[in-house]
């Protein structure tokens, strides 16, 4: 995309491009830290992890600022509304993962204190897909790629086949002993978080696409 | 590059598709000043009791256009043309055409307010007068009806011996629109009407407008993106002779499909 005969409309582009991704860098470490702080059973790190969203709720708001700003004195058009409309979308999907970190965080801090109930394998692994996902949906936004974008939309289904697997797993550990029920539970809470951060790269992944085509692919099958 | 004009309301979101009935169809139209050619095969279609907007930069042939809806252009001696422009069935470029019988049911409204150097009154009765209008209460019925048409009457009511030219920006250009009214056009082709008005006047005019769509089919033509998005229902983008796109206004200013129509309204052309 060529620049603005306005250059200072440029400057604002890329700086929300940058906050955003910003962002996105602090709720992927922050998802690590989480997991991490689980499996490594470092409960400093997950103390310190459950206070650490703060940085990214100012980001959201300066997000918020800087696009109302935009769109109140630089009157933008086509792409650049789409844009700057989207980015005030994804950016609350950005704050709710860093709360979703937070949350994990919280989970761990309870599970750590206990014995652990087994080996962590799929948590793990399915945290690894969730974070890729996040990832690749917020490149595919910054950088127009409509294809990227789809494929996070295919690979979804990979993390929620790995949260049934997880909960079908610890199902079977709590029918066979109830005391395990509420390290279970915590562990289900844990894997429920990392299947709503994939979800929340879906919904980043569907305005990337409207970003790049200007179609709406939103709630395709209850039209 | 020729890319025809996309009349598509397919899209997603545009909950104001309903088309009308087309008004004027321009049809495969090529205008010629001398060897110049400054409009290229362009086709396109005003819907009755729309507005339509026509946008690109200086020299795309916007305002050529506009002007060959009522044959203005015939005033140029060197021009020359060839494909339609259909107004209500009957192509307005056949030899037949009376052209001022034309030009009284498709007037214009120019950039710089025009009104004669006359009394506010003998401006608006000026066109009835000229086809024929000569009864005192008749004319006086005309003048007090298209002056409530623009919102003057209330105004000027007392004042229409004052001279037009006394009266502000606004409200010449208000009057020159009351003038055209006065000898009940169908279509208004309006050529940068506001950008000769303050912002405040130039909301007001386009306050006008929304109101004056409901009883005229109206073209304007615009420098300012931001008021062809406001007062447009349809959008044309031109440049450099071509209809590069033509649409629903809301799409053309959040999705449009050419590149060099994105560029343009993003504030990247140039």
């Amino acid at each position: 995309m060529s620049d603005h005969i306005f250059k200072q409309f440029d400057k604002e582009l890329k700086a929300l491009k940058d906050k955003l991704l910003l962002m996105a860098a602090k709720v992927e470490e922050r998802l690590s830290d989480a997991i991490r702080a689980l499996v490594q059973r470092d409960q400093e790190l997950a103390k310190r992890t459950t206070e650490s969203d703060r940085d990214i709720n100012r980001l959201e708001m300066e997000v918020d600022e800087l696009a109302v700003k935009m769109i109140a004195l630089r009157q933008p058009a086509a792409r650049d509304l789409r844009f700057i409309t989207t980015a005030l979308k994804i950016v609350t999907d950005l704050e709710r993962c860093g709360d979703l970190a937070v949350n994990i965080a919280e989970r761990a801090v309870a599970l750590n204190e206990d014995e652990q109930l087994k080996p962590y394998i799929d948590l793990p692994k399915m945290a690894g897909e969730a974070q890729q996902l996040l990832k690749d949906a917020l490149d595919a936004f910054v950088n127009g790629d409509a294809d990227k974008a789809t494929s996070v939309l295919e690979r979804d289904q990979m993390v929620d086949d790995l949260f049934v697997q997880i909960f079908r797993e610890l199902i079977t550990y709590m029918m066979q002993d109830p005391r395990t029920i509420t390290r279970a539970i915590g562990l289900i809470f844990v894997a429920k978080h990392l299947e709503r951060v994939a979800d929340h790269a879906t919904n980043i992944a569907e305005q990337a696409i409207f970003l790049a085509k200007g179609k709406d692919v939103r709630h395709v099958h209850t039209t | 590059m020729t890319a025809k004009p996309t009349v598509n309301v397919s899209s997603s979101g545009s909950s104001t598709a309903l088309r009308g009935p087309a008004k004027l169809e321009v049809k495969d139209f090529d205008l010629f000043y001398g060897s110049f050619q400054a409009l290229k095969k362009v086709s396109m279609q005003v819907t009755e009791r729309r507005i339509t907007a026509l946008i690109g930069p200086s020299g795309c042939g916007k305002s050529t256009l506009l002007r060959a809806m009522n044959r203005m252009n015939d005033l140029i001696p060197s021009v020359r043309t060839t494909g339609e422009i259909v107004l209500d069935g009957k192509n307005i470029y056949a030899p037949a055409t009376d052209v001022e019988a034309l030009r009284k049911r498709v007037g214009m409204v120019f950039q710089r307010p025009n009104p004669f150097p006359l009394s506010v009154f003998d401006n608006v009765a000026y066109g009835p007068r000229a086809h024929g209008l000569r009864n005192r209460a008749g004319l006086r019925d005309v003048v007090e009806k298209s002056l409530r048409s623009v919102d003057l009457w209330d105004t000027l009511k007392d004042d229409l011996d004052d001279d037009a030219l006394t009266l502000s920006g606004e409200q010449q250009q208000r009057l020159c629109i009351a003038r055209l009214v006065a000898v009940e056009p169908e279509v208004l082709l309006m050529d940068e009407p506001c950008s000769a008005l303050d912002p405040i006047a130039t909301m007001k005019v386009e306050e006008l407008m929304q109101k004056l769509v409901e009883q005229y089919t109206i073209v304007i033509v615009t420098h300012n993106m931001q008021q062809a998005a406001r007062v447009s229902q349809d959008t044309g983008f031109m440049l450099l002779g071509d209809l590069v796109e033509f649409g629903l206004t809301e799409r053309i200013f959040t999705r449009p499909t050419e590149k060099k129509t994105e560029d343009y309204i993003s504030g990247r052309y140039g």
